[in-house]
């Protein structure tokens, strides 16, 4: 999996522990007022996440390049000093657009900081 | 004179020492404001590109100006600064961002009720008439705005 410049920006890894997982490491360049984390970087890694799923998602249909349409995100909770963590799902991949959900937790899955729906363009080879 | 009474928020004097934090590490700063909106400027660069093919930029970059312009454009048409947090922020890319650009975004509140703030806004890298996203949002003061 490679991921963009803009990826290595917020300090995003794959999980090691569970594929399809990307990690936020806790750093100032991702903090937003003081304590806590940047609703824009936490986007950001939900993005990411979802990106993610889709190329998976895609790879097995033979590949094509995506376009984001929109995203909606709710912010739940605020994001603490510890590492985040987000997964993207595929919900629907259509032939010209794919819904996806992305979700970002930190210490509980089942409590998530922030959840977002996006769609997005597909143009297929 | 501005009296101690007087409710004033300055944007310009809130990042008078640059931008910590997402909003310094993605390079953005302040560009304009009026009495219910912030514009803010992200110049390009290359680690925010999300397409390294084309060089276009990360959508995630744009979400966070979006953010923070339309933020502080509640405390502008507030008239002073309160703690409070996005609720949730709609964005729809309307055209990827030409590589290269500057991309500007304007942040505007539109109605600030007890405990929740509606904002709207756009980003375009040059032409206004032009713009490349759009957002809707709101936002909560858990002390409340008045």
């Amino acid at each position: 999996m490679t991921l963009p410049p803009y990826a290595m920006l917020l300090g995003l890894s794959a999980d090691s522990d569970e594929s399809g997982v990307l990690i936020m490491p806790f750093a100032e360049g991702v903090l937003g007022r003081p304590g806590f984390l940047h609703g824009g970087a936490i986007s950001g890694l939900m993005e990411m996440a979802a990106i993610v799923a889709l190329r998976d998602a895609l790879a097995e249909e033979g590949g094509g390049r995506i376009k984001p349409i929109n995203v909606t995100v709710d912010f739940m909770r605020g994001g603490r000093d510890k590492p985040t963590r987000a997964r993207g799902v595929v919900t629907r991949l259509g032939t010209r657009v794919a819904n996806v959900e992305a979700t970002a937790w930190q210490d509980d899955r089942d409590k998530p900081i922030a959840a977002a729906r996006m769609n997005y363009l597909i143009a297929r080879p | 004179m501005t009296s101690i009474n007087a409710p004033h928020f300055d944007p310009e004097r809130f990042f008078r020492h640059g931008m910590g934090g997402h909003g310094g590490r993605l390079g953005l700063h302040y560009a304009a404001h009026g009495a219910d909106w912030v514009e803010l400027a992200l110049p390009y660069a290359p680690e925010l590109i999300g397409e390294p093919d084309s060089g276009v930029l990360a959508s995630g970059p744009i979400l966070s100006m979006m953010d923070m312009a339309t933020s502080l454009s509640v405390w502008l048409k507030l008239g002073t600064f309160r703690p409070h947090a996005t609720l949730d922020l709609r964005i729809d890319y309307l055209r990827p961002a030409t590589p290269g650009r500057t991309v500007i975004g304007h942040g505007e509140c539109y109605r600030i009720t007890r405990s929740i703030a509606f904002v709207r806004g756009q980003a375009h890298d040059g032409d206004p008439d032009d713009p490349l996203a759009h957002v809707a949002g709101t936002f909560m003061a858990p002390e409340g705005y008045s």
